[in-house]
């Protein structure tokens, strides 16, 4: 049982880490072709949970909502790229960071403005309900893992579309130069909103699948948001490569922290405190994780080719 | 925000005879009405005021202010301190929180003014820091989880306890403790804050455990309620009112389905002053009211009737019209401990489908005539 | 002292501003400003403190609730230790509680500045966007840490019950507490002015703008940031201290990332590397949020797009509109 249960806790770990995969890809593709770090990425996610829970209770169909999610988060973020973030690539990223900030508040306070202070319901679709056994005698979710096969395909998705067309092969072009491609007759400023809104779609997608599982609410993007920056930092900021094995170093240690630190300290205290002080640390432990990451590599596991 | 309503604009120009022709009330509401936590908030308010509404001419003396503390602390101080000193009101209330009534409740009673609660019930102001001008006219924080504990206790024999590792989650899993003596399976603390439960269920699934108590409050219990129903774990969940309440009902769907609950309040309570609350709710708001919107709604009557009673000038008679509690609640009986807390009924609830609707069915009393633990730490007499 | 600028003018003006607030608001009988002006004073030294990291050190910290809120946790504790008159046990030593602001803002700055020399001591090897997102970081550990922490009051927060002393005052008078803060405010000010004008803030500058350089003649950049960021986080510790005793309260919300977030905005409505644009920008900040909250519960919004214009097209801040625009880059 234990073993069964061992296996489940590293498929929840893969899982979360498949999750902010999703959301870091974004962050990190966005940093390293236009050089921009963008806070508002959270309100991108919040933007396809919340297209998806109104589509679907609309429709009834998840899968419109999953479709609606993807074009509302990509057209948001290509509203902003536009309006807004357009002008911040020449700025300094103190600039960067207070504009989205506010792009925050923005989002958040409009979100209610159209929705209201209550959560919205939205439920994992008839066809991904239900659960599948594992080795060892325990089950596991369908959805969950219909979740990493998504972002195992999203993954994949991305390296051919930078390694294999003509799309990715500007998006390598503007990590390296970007003089150069606008002196090659690319037509860079609709280049970076096109990235911008894969970025922006990715975030909504995960919005979307994790909206199925949580509370579809205002303020949801924020803790994900956190974990992906601390996901790109780990992995090294820029690299795609990097956010994929950040977000699984993040998922699984914060799901065994989560699962094993309360039984460790059980070993020698008493079942309600080592909860409590197994908990405390377990919260702490991505960041301890990241910290010693940074003390040995300052500039992550995968530094992209610039800072 | 900053919402001047005189109750007065509902009531008729007819003076009734009997009523005292007190001095005005100024009542100050600080609620959240904005970030995650608006919907209790909003529902708090709506409650509040429809109290003063339905009590026709009785109030029209009763004047509102109502503002927005965004669920932070600092804010809400700031906003009492507003209040006090320059809307210079007679009674705050309205405070969802426990973290925000521990920052305003202390400072806002010691310059004499009134604090009512309508919700939160942190055990320092029903124990050591008790103050004649605090009442609290929901619950102590414990009482709910109390209640579970006496139902699983009488019910299973073997549960898992589960709550956020924070004060109000160690104080609920200690009340629960306190009524149940079977063995537990397990006692697991999550983060405050959390959004995927799936390690969690992982180890109650594992835990062997015929039965589940959780408390997680907001969107934590939203969250993990979709995810535990979609494990495919058949443990059955019991846990607080809070988790269940209307507002995040829809939120959860189906899923709910079938869980026991405690609470002070159901929309099925039967009497009067329950029914008419019910209906002049959905009339005026559109929706089901919320356990929070019933308290709140009970706050708006005690004031009505204390003022009825004495001036709010004269503190001394003012409190003694408060703790003598001559409302219609919502809840039937009630009346208040030596420490200002509530003795009241605490009903076991079924969440079920009414039609399309979600709601909570009474099936069982847990408690009858029920105080809290921390009474006896209170100097108040 | 100085050949007074039109920037240090405009100081001036603003800090006399400040103070005769609570002095008009006692005068037309709206005591609540004072409350609101010692807020301002407050969140400006906060704002000041950062600003010798970001402005001078051009080090973009996103993590500076840490350091406010660790301050505010010490006051809150030896307050609450003073107050049960149980010492505080560290194994080794024990240490008595205080209800004396002296001590308590030593006490505070004291340990903000370890905790400072820590998260410096990492983050500050690396840059730019690194650095950003692990300030980030650090400050929500703390913020985990404080929440998760039960022995006081984790998410619940520790109330003062008695606002601190300080010698000679009676700091319950509203009036007397906001002179104590706007006395911190100016004497920080000062310091941040000579620092500014020092061979210490000339290399801090200088390595801002080019780091070779710095390095190339033998200054060591990484050791400059330190020292910088340790002030930095002593002085918002210290002004953390003043904010849990004027709002009589400490929780782990003064930790959160939103907290790091406003202290950068303070700065840039006010003007970047400004002496005076800390407190302008607290003065902006503080009284938008009071006016525009009385009149919509949406105020955020309109905050977001407001901060959204100042980036975009005002980029000197209130400072820089009153002063024009600086001499130097």
């Amino acid at each position: 049982m234990q073993t069964a249960l061992f296996i489940e806790q590293l498929l929840n770990g893969l899982q979360l880490g498949v999750m902010l995969f999703l959301m870091a890809a974004g962050l990190t593709l966005i940093f390293g072709v236009m050089g921009l770090i963008n806070l508002a990425h959270g309100s991108l996610y919040m933007v396809g949970a919340f297209a998806c829970a109104t589509v679907a209770a609309y429709t009834g169909s998840f899968w419109l909502g999953l479709i609606a999610s993807l074009a509302a988060a990509a057209a948001a973020g290509a509203i902003i790229e536009i309006l807004v973030i357009r002008r911040l690539y020449e700025r300094d990223h103190l600039d960067q960071v207070l504009a989205t900030f506010a792009l925050i508040l923005v989002f958040s306070e409009g979100t209610r403005w159209l929705f209201g202070s209550f959560p919205l319901y939205l439920d994992i679709p008839p066809l991904l309900q239900g659960t599948v056994p594992l080795p060892g005698g325990s089950r596991y979710q369908l959805y969950r893992l219909a979740i990493i096969g998504v972002g195992v395909a999203v993954a994949v998705g991305l390296f051919l579309l930078i390694t294999r067309t003509r799309l990715g092969m500007r998006i390598r072009a503007g990590e390296s130069d970007r003089e150069m491609i606008g002196a090659l007759g690319v037509d860079i400023r609709t280049l970076y909103t096109i990235v911008f809104a894969l970025g922006a779609a990715l975030a909504g997608l995960a919005g979307a699948m994790v909206g199925a599982l949580q509370s579809v609410q205002v303020g949801m993007g924020e803790p994900a948001l956190i974990l992906a920056f601390v996901v790109i930092v780990i992995g090294g900021i820029g690299s795609i490569r990097g956010a994929l094995v950040g977000a699984v170093i993040v998922g699984v240690v914060d799901t065994m922290g989560r699962f094993l630190l309360p039984q460790i300290f059980g070993l020698f205290m008493n079942a309600s405190q080592a909860g409590i002080v197994g908990g405390a640390l377990a919260s702490m432990l991505i960041y301890i994780v990241m910290a010693v990451v940074l003390a040995v590599r300052p500039q992550g596991l995968f530094p992209a080719a610039k800072g | 925000m900053k919402k001047f309503l005189a109750a007065s604009v509902a009531a008729l120009a007819i003076s009734v005879a009997g009523v005292a022709a007190a001095d005005p009330i100024k009542v100050g509401v600080i609620t959240t009405l904005s970030g995650g936590g608006a919907g209790l908030g909003v529902d708090a308010r709506d409650g509040f005021l429809l109290a003063l509404k339905n009590a026709g001419d009785a109030a029209k003396d009763i004047e509102v202010v109502v503002e927005d503390d965004g669920q932070k602390p600092e804010l809400a101080v700031q906003i009492a301190d507003k209040m006090i000193q320059s809307d210079q009101v007679d009674i705050l209330t309205g405070i969802i929180w426990s973290n925000l009534a521990m920052a305003v409740v202390p400072s806002a009673v010691a310059q004499d003014k009134f604090y009512l609660s309508v919700n939160a019930g942190p055990s320092p102001l029903a124990g050591s820091q008790c103050h004649a001008n605090y009442f609290n006219v929901a619950y102590q924080n414990d009482n709910f989880h109390e209640a579970m504990g006496q139902y699983a206790n009488e019910t299973y024999k073997k549960t898992v306890i589960m709550a956020p590792n924070y004060p109000a989650g160690t104080d609920s899993l200690t009340g629960f403790k306190r009524y149940y003596k079977q063995e537990l399976a397990g006692e697991i603390y999550t983060q405050v804050g959390q959004t995927d439960y799936a390690a969690e269920i992982a180890q109650i699934r594992a835990s062997g455990a015929d039965s589940l108590f959780i408390f997680l409050p907001g969107g934590m219990g939203i969250s993990f309620m979709k995810q535990y129903a979609q494990s495919g774990v058949e443990i059955p969940v019991i846990g607080p009112g809070f988790s269940f309440s209307q507002d995040v009902l829809p939120a959860i769907g189906d899923a709910a389905l079938g869980v026991k609950n405690s609470a002070s309040w159901s929309q099925d309570v039967d009497n009067e002053a329950s029914k008419k609350f019910v209906e002049t709710f959905q009339a005026e708001y559109g929706r089901l009211p919320s356990i929070y919107a019933a308290q709140a709604y009970d706050t708006g009557s005690l004031i009505v009737s204390a003022a009825g009673k004495a001036s709010v000038k004269d503190a001394d008679a003012f409190r003694t019209a408060l703790k003598a509690a001559e409302f219609e609640s919502v809840r039937g009986k009630f009346s208040f401990n030596t420490n200002n807390h509530p003795i009241q009924d605490i009903y076991v609830r079924e969440v079920i489908k009414d039609g399309d609707v979600l709601t909570n069915k009474i099936i069982a009393t847990a408690f009858t005539d029920h105080g809290d633990a921390y009474a006896e730490q209170c100097a108040l007499k | 002292m100085m050949n007074l600028s039109r920037e240090n003018w405009v100081s001036l003006l603003l800090l006399a501003l400040l103070l005769a607030l609570p002095y008009a608001a006692i005068k037309f009988g709206n005591p609540f400003y004072v409350t609101l002006a010692t807020r301002m004073a407050i969140l400006g030294l906060a704002a000041v403190g950062l600003n010798i990291a970001l402005g001078l050190g051009g080090l973009v910290s996103f993590g500076h609730a840490a350091f406010f809120g660790i301050g505010g946790y010490v006051a809150g504790i030896l307050a609450s230790h003073a107050m049960s008159m149980q010492p505080l046990n560290f194994g080794l030593f024990t240490l008595p509680g205080s209800n004396q602001m002296p001590t308590i803002w030593l006490f505070a700055m004291l340990v903000g500045g370890l905790l400072a020399a820590a998260i410096g001591t990492i983050s500050l090897r690396t840059s730019g966007v690194y650095f950003i997102m692990i300030t980030l970081a650090f400050a929500q550990m703390t913020f985990y840490f404080a929440i998760s922490w039960p022995a006081y009051g984790g998410e619940d927060g520790l109330s003062i019950l008695m606002r601190n002393q300080f010698p000679g005052f009676n700091t319950m008078v509203p009036l007397n507490f906001f002179l104590i803060c706007y006395g911190v405010l100016v004497a920080a000010l000062i310091l941040f002015a000579l620092i500014k004008n020092s061979r210490f803030g000339a290399a801090l500058q200088a390595a801002r703008q080019n780091e070779v350089r710095v390095a190339s003649v033998g200054i060591a950049p990484f050791r400059i940031r330190l020292v910088a960021f340790v002030l930095s986080g002593m002085i918002v510790a210290l002004a953390g201290a003043l904010y849990a005793d004027l709002n009589r309260f400490v929780s782990p919300s003064m930790l959160s990332w939103h907290m790091s977030g406003e202290f950068i905005v303070l700065i840039i409505l006010g003007g970047v590397g400004r002496l005076a644009g800390p407190v302008a920008g607290a003065m902006l900040f503080v009284m938008f949020e009071f006016l525009l909250g009385g009149l919509t519960e949406r105020w955020q919004f309109f905050l977001g797009l407001v901060l959204l214009g100042v980036v975009l097209f005002a980029r000197g801040g209130l400072v820089g509109l009153l002063a024009g625009r600086q001499r130097h880059g």
